[in-house]
């Protein structure tokens, strides 16, 4: 990893869909010098997907999601990650962390109403080894994913030409 | 009535981007690649602190040099980034942008009939200063073939028994040039032996992709005949809030401050307050800013180089400086066409002195769809030639 692979990251993360030659142009290397760093990267796990940030409200597609919070008893010589893997498999669960503070997992759970995300937290999550209280947070409206901004931003006004 | 136009105001060019302006407002679809200021709204954390700062009532002048704390906080910032040394109390004056820090470093030296050697391509308020100062205004040329560097032969050639100043701004606007410590030393080897002034307009002096800047006033025996001008507008995406500085021996700087506070009395103080946190907490955003800028350039100056528009690699600032000569038009016809045939505006080179003509300024402060777009029109633009 160097600065420019770095670059090329940023940019990535900003844009996954940034045609390689443009990105060679970007961080001054040849494009199969491009192609070559984002291949070794795939492959040793640092990028691990392309993605796209969806406006879901927007698309009029109704999911709801929720942070799911949760307190844990860490297990001898795993800690947390077996309950974390073993919660990260379910279908309905976005995102699995671990945080500091007073709970221990942080997730976010999506389901096509609010029915169903409860019944999977009480039925699924909530009896599950180890978990031993959980507090769950509806998202009401999200201003900024992934360095995304949702919401119309006013452009400020700038002079045509300017010396 | 008759004339009552003072003489010095009627001798200052008037601006040679009017005709273009006026071109603009008849179009739609233009892509401006002619605006010299950031196309990113300042960071957050600056506006905030300075909304908050309004909210508590800091509404009122601050002492004529700026307040305290961010005249220690700009020294410190000097002293980091430049290894440039001034007294906080006594060697700096904070004023309504680096324009303001201009006018007034050439008020404090220039007694009428003096010489001040410009070094063009340059920023057009140059002369102007210069003359409304009462001084004489002598370009003196940067080439492409020397990387629009000043050399010291084009300044020998310059001096005259007249001369009290040189003025110079690298990294450059127009022409993206930048000096390193010897072309530097090289100039300022002559400047002390004739006993000259130094005028060094550092504003560009963060936007410098190959190598780290190297503040004139740090080289030789400069300091103490160099007056440095910087300001937040660049680095920091600030030009609305109109907050620079100078930086000057006691002897000059309590000078420029006498006239500072005369015609300006203290530079905006919710600007100060936004600059103070633009130096305590600024740097990851003006990192990530000069990041994306440096890509522009890659992006731009290839392309443009591919189309056919041969183009000098800037190593500072935010402008390509192609040149338009293989072309038969003259940079003012060129900029001309382009706007209204392909609806790009640029800036001719011409504008900024006479070593310019040839030239046309590109600003890649835009983002890089418009860089793309823009390259897409010039190429059509260059196919109908």
């Amino acid at each position: 990893m160097d600065e420019k692979d770095r670059l090329l990251l940023t940019l990535l993360d900003q844009n996954s869909r940034l045609p390689s030659r443009e990105l060679a142009e970007l961080v001054d290397l040849d494009e199969q010098d491009v192609n070559e760093r984002i291949r070794l990267m795939e492959g040793t796990g640092i990028i691990q997907q392309y993605t796209a940030v969806i406006d879901w409200e927007k698309a009029g597609d109704g999911e709801v999601a929720v942070i799911l919070e949760l307190k844990v008893s860490p297990e001898r010589d795993f800690g947390y990650d077996k309950v974390a893997e073993r919660i990260a498999r379910f279908r309905q669960v976005r995102s699995v962390r671990l945080v500091s503070g007073i709970y221990d997992l942080e997730l976010v759970v999506t389901g096509r109403n609010i029915h169903e995300v409860a019944r999977f937290v009480s039925e699924q999550i909530a009896p599950m080894d180890h978990i031993r209280e959980t507090a769950t947070v509806l998202i009401m409206k999200t201003y900024k994913e992934n360095g995304h901004i949702f919401y119309e931003k006013e452009e400020g006004e700038r002079l045509p030409l300017s010396i | 009535m008759k004339d009552h136009v003072s003489r010095k105001a009627r001798e200052i060019p008037p601006s040679g981007i009017r005709k273009f302006f006026d071109l603009i407002q008849e179009m739609e679809d233009v892509i401006s690649l002619g605006v010299g200021e950031p196309d990113f709204a300042t960071p957050w954390n600056i506006c905030e602190s300075s909304i908050y700062s309004i909210e508590q009532g800091a509404t009122s002048y601050s002492s004529n040099r700026g307040m305290p704390a961010l005249c220690e906080e700009v020294t410190r910032y000097l002293d980091r980034r430049f290894n440039l040394t001034y007294n906080p109390h006594k060697e700096i004056v904070i004023t309504s942008g680096a324009s303001e820090a201009l006018d007034i470093a050439v008020r404090a030296i220039v007694d009428p009939g003096d010489e001040v050697l410009v070094a063009e391509p340059c920023y057009v308020a140059y002369a102007p200063n210069v003359i409304l100062a009462g001084g004489h205004p002598v370009p003196v040329p940067c080439l492409e073939q020397d990387a629009f560097r000043l050399t010291a032969d084009a300044l020998v050639e310059a001096v005259s028994s007249r001369t009290k100043a040189v003025m110079i701004n690298f990294p450059n606007n127009p022409t993206g040039g930048v000096m390193d410590a010897a072309s530097l030393r090289a100039i300022i080897d002559i400047i002390v032996d004739h006993d000259l002034i130094l005028i060094s307009d550092e504003i560009y002096a963060e936007l410098s992709y190959e190598a780290q800047h190297v503040a004139a006033a740090t080289v030789g025996d400069a300091w103490e005949r160099t007056i440095t001008i910087n300001g937040f507008s660049k680095a920091y995406a600030m030009t609305g809030w109109r907050v620079g500085y100078l930086c000057a021996p006691e002897a000059l700087s309590d000078t420029a401050l006498k006239i500072h506070q005369y015609v300006m009395l203290c530079a905006p103080v919710m600007g100060q307050v936004a600059a103070r946190e633009a130096l305590r907490h600024g740097d990851r955003a003006r990192d990530e800013m000069i990041s994306e800028y440096k890509m522009r350039r890659n992006l731009f100056v290839r392309g443009l180089n591919r189309i056919g528009l041969p183009c000098h690699m800037p190593q500072g600032a935010f402008y390509a400086f192609p040149s338009v000569g293989l072309t038969g038009l003259s940079d003012q016809e060129f900029a001309e066409r382009l706007l209204t045939e392909e609806h790009v505006a640029v800036v001719p080179g011409s504008v900024f002195g006479t070593s310019g003509s040839g030239h046309i300024r590109c600003s890649y402060a835009t983002s890089r769809e418009n860089l793309k777009s823009a390259l897409d029109r010039i190429e059509a633009f260059l196919s109908t030639l």
